[in-house]
């Protein structure tokens, strides 16, 4: 049975001045239903996770009336990951008189998406940006600025204008940060119940619309439930499929595999962003990756060693990069890409970086040696270290903590990791799933990226939504339902939590004899090495057998130790290690299906004679929105199609 | 420098708030100098795992210094011997003055900062603290133009210089009174010194102080190991403007 995804935007029509696309969002918000003033209190919102969408949307809700009962897995609500955030949150305020505006941002981030987002969510955002930023400065934040008083901005991953704010190398950290104190002083209001500490297990459905979860207490190890009128998840993305990547340790698909279980779609899984700047791998026993902001390319040379042999001497540690000549260096970005160099959209110099070191051309001082040179010789030369110590001395001085090798001196060493996921749940224009009465916003949807993100937009969709579109749209629901009504009586409830003891239970009761990590690092690995920055048919079959095959011996021989009750981080990460490697299958039949290479999702079958992305309009020009259909069965695609109005596709072209 | 190093750790366990703690050492033979701390606890977790035996709990999430999840004891100082660094920043190669030797791990330790099971502690005093006013009350939407009010730059940058805080708790395990007076004063003074947090500037104080008191932390004395331990440098000043802020309000008599 295919199902049938509207997007629910009022029509839009370039040539009728009543339906365009600048008026879009306000003829949506006065036709959707609201809710009374004085009858918000009577209802009910579930919020899971606190990072910047989440944080934003519960203190929002809370403001306007609605009781929230608000979630997250960390001790405190100040910790979720959007707090590592270093570059920036983009506005089209155009405060440097560049000639940016909402249109422009809206045109940028578009085409930037490769043409695989929708133009009316995207231009939603664009225009609630600019409120943000008032909203953040009005809470404190406090952004750098000029010595006149006024806030500065940057330009930031190859866009033409500067319409890039920023706090320092820590942006998300000063944005959630004020996110949370507005969530905090509505605790203080007794208008946000804070669970901290909770992890959502499972999502409960009454009558086929959501009204609750069911979560454990990561300190007793009780599974208890909490029932709403609605739903809303604000659980983050799934780059940690990949073991190795730029989230936190504690980052997971649990919440959004589990409402997927329960029939909301996951759309365009296979959209990943693999960012091109991070620290190579060190070793096998590694745990994380760490990003090094993208600013480091506006003056940093990437190159790699023209030869082989030259190469491995560096592996090897036999020869100092500092050594090699200029004539055998490759600024292989500057050769391929003339026009914008070193400054090429993320999704293209991670490949690149990826076709260098599989030619054996890799610099890391490792086995697989993956890993390429970004290097500020000639940035000292020009502007002095002391120039260059103001633009980036804390990302050196955190390059150096780790590495021990001081980028002024010695070339610093650069390789992609897994860092943002551009697919989620699938949401319509209120932020709704097809299950009625969830909500999902934030990175854990999908509405707004496309296939590739821009840089400095994360932090602008997380808000975005938070702030200023779920407060509105979630009341287009609300109003159709009894405000209070949902209780944990129900007995959908008892039965959801019989479910999620025995899957603990089950993982317990294993006691196999290798440690959770070992599954999860094998997943990732297989994930990263087929379904990473390039993919193809034979990479893709082969990898679903491989999932299948680590899950069985995940469930045959994983060790988990101690008990169900009580503190027990190892159980919490087998559950969520669980659930990653049945999602990772969704993922692969995604890209498996996604013939055509599009943004971050590169097909090799699918390649311009350049060898860059090739869509293919005809037929990906499409949302692919996987309905679970069981463990081993294939997930059934329900596809969405895209219409470009204003921006018509083109191929993105960086030479 | 020799690229592997063999350590002991001696690790606090303890199962629960209630229970009796121990030492119990372990030993953790060819750790790479490259590697961080937690990477090198992660080893021994998953071979305590792989043995059936419960790992160490210790916290941590972002791994990047910023969550501030992360902290425990190391040789008796908080977050170990390396200025301005968090455990999860803190890397091998910083121990292989130690090589051969035994390194203490303890959690934090202060009255408010109760052991939940090994290296864990409870730190939701912090969430209270900044709930009792550290915020400016701007309901969203309600906010003027971001340029409508400009900021002297100076007093922009202290104020981050203060936001910087990550609420790791380092300052209190420091201090010889679990004094949380380096934590208040940073947010008291982030929100001091920008036009946005003038309107409640004084009652925000108080109100901050008076949850502080109520949670059992010690008061200051000056001993200055907080701005010492913190990972994040922050400076000592925003105690002295806290105190400051805390005085005038007092004569002012605003609450």
């Amino acid at each position: 049975m295919t199902i049938e995804l509207k997007s629910n935007e009022p029509e839009i029509d370039p040539t009728d001045p009543k339906k365009s696309i600048e008026s879009t969002w306000d003829r949506h918000r006065f036709k959707i239903k609201m809710v009374n003033p004085a009858n918000k209190r009577k209802y009910n919102v579930i919020v899971v996770g606190t990072g910047l969408a989440g944080a934003s949307a519960a203190a929002t809700l809370a403001e306007l009336g609605y009781n929230v009962l608000n979630f997250c897995f960390q001790d405190s609500a100040r910790r979720a990951h959007s707090i590592a955030a270093q570059g920036g949150i983009n506005a089209a305020k155009n405060y440097q008189n560049d000639g940016d505006s909402v249109y422009r941002l809206f045109y940028d981030t578009v085409k930037g998406g490769d043409f695989r987002s929708r133009e009316a969510n995207v231009y939603r955002l664009a225009q609630v940006s600019v409120n943000i930023i008032d909203q953040a400065v009005a809470q404190g934040v406090p952004f750098a600025r000029e010595y006149g008083g006024l806030l500065a901005n940057r330009s930031f991953g190859g866009a033409l204008v500067s319409r890039t704010f920023y706090a320092r190398g820590q942006t998300g950290q000063q944005l959630l940060l004020g996110a949370y104190q507005a969530h905090a002083r509505m605790v203080e209001a007794g208008k946000i119940t804070m669970y901290p500490r909770t992890e959502m297990l499972d999502l409960v459905k009454v009558d086929g619309e959501a009204k609750g979860i069911v979560i454990r207490d990561l300190l007793t190890g009780e599974i208890r439930s909490y029932a709403a009128d609605c739903v809303v998840l604000a659980t983050g993305g799934y780059s940690n499929v990949f073991f190795l990547s730029t989230n936190a340790m504690g980052c997971n698909v649990t919440a959004a595999w589990r409402a997927s279980k329960r029939g909301a779609l996951f759309a365009n899984p296979c959209y990943t962003q693999i960012h091109p700047t991070c620290i190579p791998q060190a070793g096998d026993y590694q745990s994380k990756l760490t990003l090094m902001s993208e600013s480091l390319r506006n003056d940093g040379r990437v190159w790699v060693p023209k030869t082989k042999e030259l190469a491995e001497q560096v592996r090897n540690r036999t020869l100092d990069p500092k050594d090699i000549p200029e004539d055998q260096r490759d600024y292989y970005l500057e050769r391929i890409y003339p026009t914008f160099g070193n400054l090429v959209p993320r999704d293209v110099a991670s490949r690149a970086a990826k076709r260098m070191c599989d030619a054996g051309l890799g610099v890391a001082p490792t086995k697989r040696g993956y890993g390429v040179f970004l290097d500020f010789k000639d940035a000292i030369e020009r502007d002095g270290e002391d120039a260059v110590r103001a633009r980036y001395g804390n990302l050196f001085e955190m390059y150096e903590r780790i590495t021990d090798d001081n980028p002024y001196k010695t070339p610093m060493r650069i390789y992609p990791a897994p860092h943002y996921t551009m697919g989620g749940l699938w949401v319509d224009y209120n932020l709704m799933s097809n299950v009625k009465g969830l909500f999902v916003i934030g990175e854990a949807n999908f509405s707004d990226h496309g296939a590739n993100r821009l840089g400095a937009s994360a932090l602008m969709q997380g808000l975005a939504d938070g702030y200023f579109i779920l407060p509105y749209t979630i009341g287009h629901y609300l109003a159709t339902v009894e405000g209070g009504a949902s209780t944990s009586e129900n007995p959908a409830f008892q039965e959801v939590e019989k479910e999620a003891k025995a899957r603990l239970q089950k993982i317990l009761d294993v006691k196999g004899t290798k440690a959770c990590d070992d599954f999860h690092r094998e997943l990732g690995y297989l994930m990263l090495d087929k379904v990473g920055m390039a993919r193809d048919k034979e990479g893709l079959e082969h990898t679903i057998r491989r999932i299948r095959e680590i899950r069985e011996d995940f469930w045959q021989n994983v060790s988990v130790p101690g008990k169900a009750d009580g503190i027990n981080p190892a159980l919490e990460k087998a559950a969520r290690v669980a659930d990653f490697l049945e999602f990772a299958e969704v993922m692969v039949h995604d890209a498996l299906e996604r013939t055509e290479s599009c943004g971050g999702h590169f097909r090799t079958e699918s390649q311009t004679e350049e060898g860059e992305a090739q869509r293919m309009d005809d037929e990906y020009c499409h949302v692919a929105a996987w309905e679970y259909k069981g463990t081993e069965e294939k997930p059934i695609c329900h596809k969405e199609s895209l219409s470009f109005q204003y921006v018509l596709p083109s191929q993105r072209s960086y030479k | 420098m020799s690229e592997t190093l063999n350590l002991k750790l001696k690790v606090w366990r303890q199962s629960g708030p209630d229970a009796q703690g121990f030492f119990e050492t372990y030993d953790v033979p060819n750790i790479s100098t490259h590697m961080s701390f937690l990477e090198m606890l992660d080893i021994l977790n998953s071979r305590l795992e792989a043995e059936g035996k419960e790992p160490i709990v210790f916290e941590h999430d972002c791994r990047e210094g910023i969550c501030g999840s992360c902290g425990f004891m190391i040789n008796g100082q908080p977050h170990g011997h390396k200025p301005r660094t968090t455990t999860c920043q803190l890397h091998m190669r910083e121990f292989a003055y130690m090589d051969g030797g035994t390194i203490v791990l303890e959690p934090f330790a202060a009255k408010p900062f109760k052991v939940l099971k090994d290296l864990m502690v409870d730190r939701s005093a912090f969430d209270r603290i900044i709930q009792a006013g550290g915020y400016v009350s701007v309901r969203t939407g309600s906010a003027p133009d971001a340029h409508s009010t400009a900021v002297n730059k100076s007093n922009a940058d202290k104020a981050f210089d203060a936001a910087a805080c990550i609420g790791c708790g380092a300052c209190v395990a420091s201090c010889p009174n679990a004094a949380a007076m380096l934590f208040t004063g940073a947010k008291v003074t982030h929100l001091a010194l920008l036009p946005q947090g003038q309107t409640e500037r004084y009652d925000r104080v108080q109100e901050m102080v008076f949850q502080m008191d109520s949670e059992d932390f010690g008061h200051c004395s000056n001993y200055a190991e907080c701005t010492l331990a913190c990972p994040k440098g922050i400076p000592l000043d925003v105690i002295s403007q806290m105190n400051q802020d805390m005085i005038f309000a007092q004569v002012k008599g605003s609450k």
